[in-house]
């Protein structure tokens, strides 16, 4: 049970800067994700957590003591912080329970400890096996009561179910938190994947090139995203440009209430694909149905406004699905987020974000086309740019935005 | 994004063993450069030097040929088929690591009249020297990865594709490593060639010191067989593919599918016990029908029993040295490659490569003008040991720490263990048993080395391999034998260790 602060955390390996000032604070008890795409820091904040590498700037706190930062580095043996690696590490010449007994002093050896952390993670009785008699998953169980067994203050979990298949890894995830939660532990989850990230964690941390974007329970970051780069990492998102008068956001969507404080003038707004809603026979605004992504438990139905900008609705029950082609009214449930343009010149910059992202020309390709929807005056550009350019534009999954931060 | 860590006390430790491997280089280029260029120009272009560098390097190619055929081959059929009786091949195949070559020299010289020259001397050293291939590829077959054969299986390769495209390249570098010392060794070998009368460098060297007092000749010789030893260096970095390092992240250990042979396994069977009668057979019988003679001798038992001792402790000493040298190079080698690494590790293998006579002459002179203390104890010549068989020693390290991966470190310093008591509880029990393996190699390699004990042994202490040269070389076959068969039996513990280490003998269903 600690609480960990990281303030202003820099690490450097040579000329690339891992780790730009890192702000974050871990509440105790508590599972908090830190979710990146690959390359934006995660493992190198893990690392410094642990304690393996040390800080070019900054401190890290647990409990208000200091253990890294300015000319202090406390070895990673007496931070109290225990790692479950990615592929698990298990000790191959020791058993399941001496492998779990390792962090624990003599007399706790003697306890029951070892046999109620194993049964924590579901493997009572397997204490006598070896590492290599144990399938994946259950190797990474062992992992994680091996970390839990010495009570640590913090628990580091470096993408623990990466290499497991999505079965095994959701029942695996959801048991290891369990686990944590029973043991009373603090955990660290570094992830790059966002379902796990929002369905696992208790706090989110999303991290990118280094820096902290954005902290908070997973309903604040999904619903209240601090910017369109996270709105579309942590989730399906429809990003529609818009303008913002009195509280509303005028869009090729019609009139959308916007949640919060937004300023007035061009902004982006944020839709997510299950508060659009559509019905068959025509409404206010009207589109066309493009295809129709079944998944089981919802559908993604792929939408072609009158203006041609494309969005996507998702509907739970699959049920009577539309026809692709069919006209149908579309309407938008609850409130939108806005996100205001920053540069609120008529023709946006290429590259209006310090972070390059494959969105960023989408959206400049898509808000040029909506003026030549508009005024006719860019009517010359290039009718399949514009189109791959909207389609993309149109839903942003969290899997493909990995792409340029590797 | 894992970077290890600079580590300036490893690298300066390497470095200085590194530097007193390199001792006899440095005063073999001293000695030359004193020599003169006109002088060394003289000795240098001459038909016979190139004859003898010609006559080297091809007996060589033929021995490291031979051995990696015959040392893959076999490691293979013990732990990758169905072979009758492979645990017992298994130790068949190491055991001619207990027999000096010198020893199997002699061995076929008094069964076989007037058997000399090249093809005699290829035959001998490749029957006493493909256990270096085998060892390692052994050890390489079990731990590969099954899984990758089992996907190369299903991209439609057939099993022999596999076999060529898959397995092989899994155990290349420990082949290379292998065949890299079975040349290295043949080309600074000498009682066999000497034996056997195959003219190479060694030979030519000893004659040109011990006969003609030919200090300056014996030198140049050396040179250019340290020359040669480069150019092998070079050719083994060449072709070692960068980053080849086969490395498996995660899982755990599972033992591979065998080859069911059919009736294949009546050739296999044959092929291993018939190189078996050459490599162990012939020394066996050859010594057993002299050693009745020779124990019968009056006072033989005292006098063998004294140069045992002799043996054990030099060898002992030697051992423990090395390995004291070669683990902060071997950590560095698995740890923190690089070129620096890389040029330590190539270094060290240089001095292995010199001939025995050339360490031990520099030694003296080392011992004589440097550190005098040192000169005509037993620690001078644990130092020769030490700078012949580092590369041993080192290879062994290095394959130790990879099997304790410093992830596994992470983890066990992250539960509150200290460096030390990680060091005891994780890397040691996982390294241990190669560096034991190491040592082993080394402890063994110097019972049976013969040139640089000759020239380096304190006055009056005679060692097993010293009392038979010089019983051989009067003739006295008879007086020699005991010696011999009680250094092929100390030998055959180390070696017998190395095996049972090596995982060859483990129960199948153990990982």
């Amino acid at each position: 049970m600690s609480e960990v602060v990281l303030t202003g955390v820099v690490k450097r390996y040579g000329a690339v800067t891992a780790l730009a000032g890192v702000d974050l604070t871990v509440p105790s008890g508590l599972l908090t994700a830190v979710l990146g795409p690959s390359g934006c820091g995660k493992t190198t904040l893990l690392r410094c957590l642990a304690g393996f590498e040390r800080l070019d700037g900054g401190e890290i706190r647990i409990d208000g003591a200091p253990v890294a930062g300015a000319g202090r580095h406390v070895p990673t043996h007496r931070r109290r912080i225990a790692v479950v690696p990615q592929e698990g590490a298990l000790f191959p010449h020791l058993s399941v329970a001496d492998n779990v007994a390792y962090g624990l002093d003599r007399a706790a050896r003697r306890g029951d400890r070892v046999e109620e952390v194993l049964t924590l993670v579901g493997l009572a009785g397997y204490g006598d096996r070896m590492p290599h008699q144990l399938s994946g998953g259950q190797q990474q169980r062992v992992a994680v009561a091996r970390a839990l067994a010495p009570r640590p203050s913090v628990v580091l979990l470096d993408e623990p179910f990466s290499a497991l298949d999505a079965g095994l890894r959701a029942g695996l995830r959801h048991d290891v938190r369990e686990a944590l939660r029973a043991d009373g532990a603090t955990g660290v989850l570094v992830t790059h994947d966002q379902g796990e990230a929002l369905s696992v964690a208790d706090r989110v941390v999303v991290l990118r090139a280094g820096r902290v974007v954005q902290a908070g329970t997973p309903t604040t970051v999904y619903r209240e995203p601090a910017d369109e780069w996270v709105a579309g990492f942590v989730g399906d998102a429809v990003l529609l440009p818009a303008v913002v008068e009195d509280g509303s956001a005028r869009t090729s969507l019609g009139l959308v209430p916007v949640a919060g404080a937004a300023p007035a003038g061009p902004a982006t707004v944020l839709v997510r694909p299950e508060q659009v809603r559509f019905t068959t026979g025509s409404g206010p605004v009207t589109a066309t149905v493009l295809r129709h992504d079944f998944h089981g438990h919802d559908a993604l139905v792929g939408l072609r406004l009158a203006d041609g900008t494309r969005v996507t609705a998702r509907i739970l029950d699959g049920g009577p699905s539309v026809p692709v082609g069919t006209e149908v009214g579309v309407t938008v449930d609850g409130t939108a987020r806005a996100f205001p343009t920053p540069n609120p010149s008529p023709r946006p910059r290429p590259h209006p974000h310090p972070h390059p992202h494959p969105r960023d020309l989408a959206l400049s390709a898509r808000t040029k086309g909506a003026d030549a929807g508009e005024s006719g005056a860019e009517s010359a550009r290039s009718a399949g740019g514009w189109d791959a350019a909207a389609g993309r534009a149109g839903v942003r999954s969290a899997g493909a935005s990995s792409a340029g931060f590797s | 994004m894992r970077r290890l860590a600079p580590r300036p006390a490893l690298l300066a430790a390497s470095t200085a063993a590194v530097a007193v491997a390199l001792l006899p280089l440095v005063y073999l280029a001293v000695r030359t450069a004193e020599a003169g260029l006109d002088r060394l120009a003289d000795e240098l272009w001459t038909e016979r030097v190139a004859l003898l560098a010609l006559r080297s390097l091809g007996l060589a190619a033929v021995v490291t040929v031979a051995c990696v055929v015959l040392g893959v081959g076999a490691a293979f059929l013990v732990t990758r088929t169905d072979l009758p009786g492979r645990r017992t091949f298994a130790v068949l195949a190491a055991l001619p690591l207990a027999v000096p070559t010198y020893i199997a020299a002699f061995a076929w010289v008094s069964t076989v009249d007037g058997l000399e020259g090249f093809w005699p001397a290829a035959l001998v050293l490749t029957l006493c020297s493909y256990p270096y291939v085998f060892l390692p590829v052994a050890a390489a077959l079990r731990g590969a990865d099954p899984a990758q054969e089992e996907v190369s299986r299903s991209l439609g390769r057939s099993g022999w594709r596999t076999f060529t495209a898959v397995t092989l390249r899994q155990i290349r570098p420990a082949t290379a490593a292998g065949a890299l010392l079975v040349a290295l060794y043949v080309l600074s070998d000498f009682g066999a060639v000497s034996i056997l009368r195959a003219d190479t460098f060694t030979r030519a060297i000893f004659i040109a010191f011990d006969l003609g007092f030919d200090r300056t000749g014996a030198l140049v010789l050396s040179s250019v067989l340290v020359a040669l030893t480069v150019l092998l260096l070079a050719a083994e970095t060449a072709t070692r593919r960068r980053g080849a390092r086969y490395a498996r992240l995660c899982g755990a250990r599972r033992p591979p599918a065998r080859l069911r042979l059919g009736a294949a396994r009546w050739p296999a069977l044959g092929a291993l016990l018939g190189v078996a009668a050459l490599a162990l057979g012939v020394p066996a019988v050859s010594l057993a029908q002299r050693l009745v003679t020779g124990v019968s001798r009056p006072g033989a038992l005292t006098e063998v029993a004294a140069a045992a001792g002799n043996s054990l402790t030099a060898s002992l000493a030697g051992a423990a040295l090395t390995m004291l040298l070669a683990l902060p190079l071997g950590l560095l080698v698995a740890r923190a490659p690089g070129v620096l690494t890389t040029v330590l590790d190539r270094l060290a293998y240089l001095a292995h490569a010199l001939p025995g006579v050339v360490i031990g002459l520099s030694l003296i002179f080392f011992g004589i003008t440097v550190a005098y203390p040192l000169y005509q104890t037993r620690w001078l010549l644990a130092l020769a040991y030490a700078t012949l068989f580092l590369p041993l020693a080192v290879g062994a390290v290095a394959g130790a720490a990879a099997q304790s991966p410093p992830g596994l470190e992470e983890v066990a310093r992250s539960l509150g263990r200290g460096p030390l008591t990680v060091l005891r509880t994780v890397t040691l029990p996982l390294t241990l048993p190669g560096i034991g393996a190491g040592a082993a190699l080394v402890f063994l390699t110097g019972m049976k080395e013969l040139p640089a004990t000759l020239l380096l042994r304190p006055t009056g202490t005679d060692t097993l391999a010293t009392e038979l040269w010089t019983a051989t070389s009067v003739g006295a076959y008879a007086a020699a034998a005991p010696y011999a068969a009680l250094l092929v039996a100390i030998s055959a513990l180390p070696t017998w260790l190395l095996v049972a280490r090596s995982g060859l003998l483990d129960k199948e269903d153990r990982g």
